[in-house]
């Protein structure tokens, strides 16, 4: 795995008018890695994320990009290193699925160069790497969540970016497509070493996929770091201000998070969680 | 989709150039004074100052050119508003353009008794004008600069605005009622072709660079986040198309006053025929307009002849059901 890191803020700060979201954030994030941000509803996980996207200019600070700051870079530079898929993207009526893959050629189209057997090439490998071959024709209101999301993954793989953010990927969808997207996106990241940063909603997804977690809270970092080093009670009590338990996931060993709350027991006698 | 591949597009498109051809000599060769084709080509070839010669060269000729030209680029502008407001309903009067170039009319008729159509050309650009400006304005206002919705919202207020003084000015001045009433009704008849050649740059201004934006058109029409993050700078070309909507309806209203529906009507008959990719719909919805207003122009002559109908109610009442049938649609998708 490469290291170093692909992006990281320097006093960042956002607002919306005069709501500070994100106060002096200095966040690094590494390359060739999986980042997840996590927090309650309205932290700013994904006003953070869609600032480093550049939809959303500071109010101060910067978002460096490799080591530049996007602001200084055009955006078809920016669109080349990294791509981001906005929560809930919809596509106009009557779009096929190859017509929005290859929309994610933009960044490479100039008035000289307007499509070549590279882009031919990449949205190819794009569709293949989805499994979106067979349904490249149909078009993408006519798809089930799961097969909709998978040609909006694909159009950002045809951006052939280094870097790829995703805000909120698994959002509508059910349990198996959840975990059809986020292995697919862990995928990515095994064989292409592509740098992956997204929010997601369930924490324990989260824990699994993760290889860098980043909690926020009230404009700043709660905490960063491997999930299985900084996911823990106090951690959940604090960011997302509910009693839980942390166990570890049977099957794969990383954090499981077991909330508290009423619902019925059936456990005999003393349960064990209290 | 009808035309599925890019050779039957071209194919189509050439074909519908040949059409507007076919309508267009319809257009010079029948009406209320009898003339034949022989006629009309002798009037170009062997002109003899004869009373049909005059009129086909003076009024007829006019007549078609304006209507193919105002059409196509009522439908363009069309095109590019549904695009840049994600409105399947907009079109030129939302954003208070055809209320504005009015008004603009009206004041100049009551207040300066300014009673010719070349001059109303002008001031139903500058209307129109003014009126896209302050709707841009006051729909970009706010965190989020300009959406859809504000846009939307910012035209029909602004169309209120000036429909409403357009009328209490005329309940004030009766007397150039008349005059006003037939300018508002929309009309390609009674222009001369110097009136066209006023606007003509405009136009093919507003043509040629809706071409060289459709690309980008397709990349803004997957929503605002998504251009931006594909690196499209979505503040300048939605400035421009706004620009080119100016221009085109602007122009389009200038020479022939407020044509409705034509707008609405065409991108989606367009977009049934040939996909939604704007580096066909923009130049298919240009022909398919100049079709459609030559052909409504045509029937307007016939429907209660000797007397005509202005053609601005034609494209209404052809729109009015179609409007319907697409918000029906649309509402039942949503």
């Amino acid at each position: 795995m490469t290291t170093g890191q692909a992006i990281a803020t320097k006093d960042l700060t956002l607002s919306y008018g005069d709501t500070i979201i994100i106060n002096e954030l200095n966040l690094e994030i590494p390359k060739g890695e999986i980042t997840v941000f996590i927090g309650g509803n309205g932290c700013g996980k994904s006003t953070l994320l869609r600032s480093i996207a550049r939809l959303l200019k500071p109010k101060s600070g910067a978002v460096l990009l490799e080591g530049e700051a996007i602001a200084r870079l055009s955006t078809k530079d920016v669109a080349r290193k990294m791509a981001i898929l906005p929560q809930s993207p919809s596509a106009p009526e009557g779009l096929t699925v190859l017509q929005l893959v290859k929309q994610g050629r933009y960044p490479y189209q100039t008035w000289l160069k307007q499509w070549s057997t590279e882009d031919e090439l990449k949205v190819k490998s794009a569709l293949r790497a989805t499994g979106m071959e067979e349904l490249k024709d149909r078009t993408v209101d006519s798809l089930s969540g799961g097969q909709r999301q998978r040609a909006w993954i694909a159009m950002t793989l045809a951006q052939d970016t280094d870097t790829i953010l995703l805000d909120e990927p698994t959002t509508y969808l059910d349990m198996t497509h959840q975990i059809e997207i986020l292995d697919l996106l862990f995928e990515l990241n095994e064989k292409e070493q592509r740098t992956i940063v997204m929010v997601l909603h369930d924490l324990n997804l989260a824990c699994r996929y993760a290889h860098n977690i980043v909690a926020i809270m009230d404009q700043r970092v709660f905490a960063q770091g491997k999930p299985e080093h900084v996911i823990n009670c106090g951690l959940v009590k604090n960011v997302f201000g509910m009693e839980c338990e942390v166990t570890i996931d049977p099957l794969f060993g990383t954090p499981l998070c077991i909330p508290y709350g009423k619902g019925r027991c059936i456990l005999k006698g003393e349960g064990i969680l209290g | 989709m009808l035309l599925k591949t890019n050779s039957m597009r071209w194919a189509g498109l050439v074909l519908a150039m040949l059409l507007l051809l076919v309508l267009m000599s319809f257009s010079i060769v029948y009406g209320y004074t009898d003339t034949t084709w022989k006629i009309a080509i002798d009037a170009f070839t062997e002109f003899d100052g004869s009373n049909e010669h005059i009129i086909i060269q003076s009024v007829r000729l006019p007549r078609a050119l304006i209507a193919a030209a105002v059409g196509a680029s009522l439908a363009i502008a069309g095109v590019l508003l549904q695009t840049l407001t994600k409105n399947p309903l907009a079109a030129p009067e939302i954003f208070g353009i055809n209320a504005g170039a009015g008004f603009a009319v009206v004041i100049a008729v009551s207040l300066f008794s300014i009673s010719s159509l070349q001059f109303f050309t002008w001031l139903s650009f500058l209307g129109a004008a003014l009126s896209f400006i302050f709707v841009y304005i006051i729909g970009s206002i706010g965190r989020e600069g300009l959406t859809p919705m504000k846009l939307t919202l910012a035209g029909a207020a602004m169309s209120a605005m000036f429909a409403s003084m357009t009328q209490g000015f005329l309940v004030l001045n009766e007397t150039d009622l008349e005059q006003v009433l037939f300018w508002l009704a929309g009309s390609v008849s009674g222009r001369k072709l110097e009136t066209l050649i006023t606007v003509l740059p405009y136009f093919t201004a507003g043509w040629i660079f809706s071409m060289i934006i459709a690309g980008k058109m397709n990349v803004l029409s997957m929503g605002e986040d998504v251009a931006k993050g594909l690196g499209l700078k979505t503040g300048m070309i939605k400035l421009g198309a706004g620009i080119i909507v100016v221009l085109l309806s602007g122009g389009a209203v200038a020479v022939a006053g407020p044509i409705g529906f034509l707008g609405i009507v065409i991108p989606h008959l367009t977009r049934a025929i040939v996909g939604i990719d704007h580096r066909w719909v923009i130049p298919f919805s240009g022909l398919f307009g100049g079709m459609l207003l030559l052909s409504a122009d045509i029937a307007a002559r016939y429907i209660i002849m000797p007397q005509e109908v202005p053609v601005g109610v034609m494209t209404a009442v052809i729109g009015t059901p179609f409007f319907v049938y697409i918000a029906r649609r649309g509402f039942n998708q949503s």
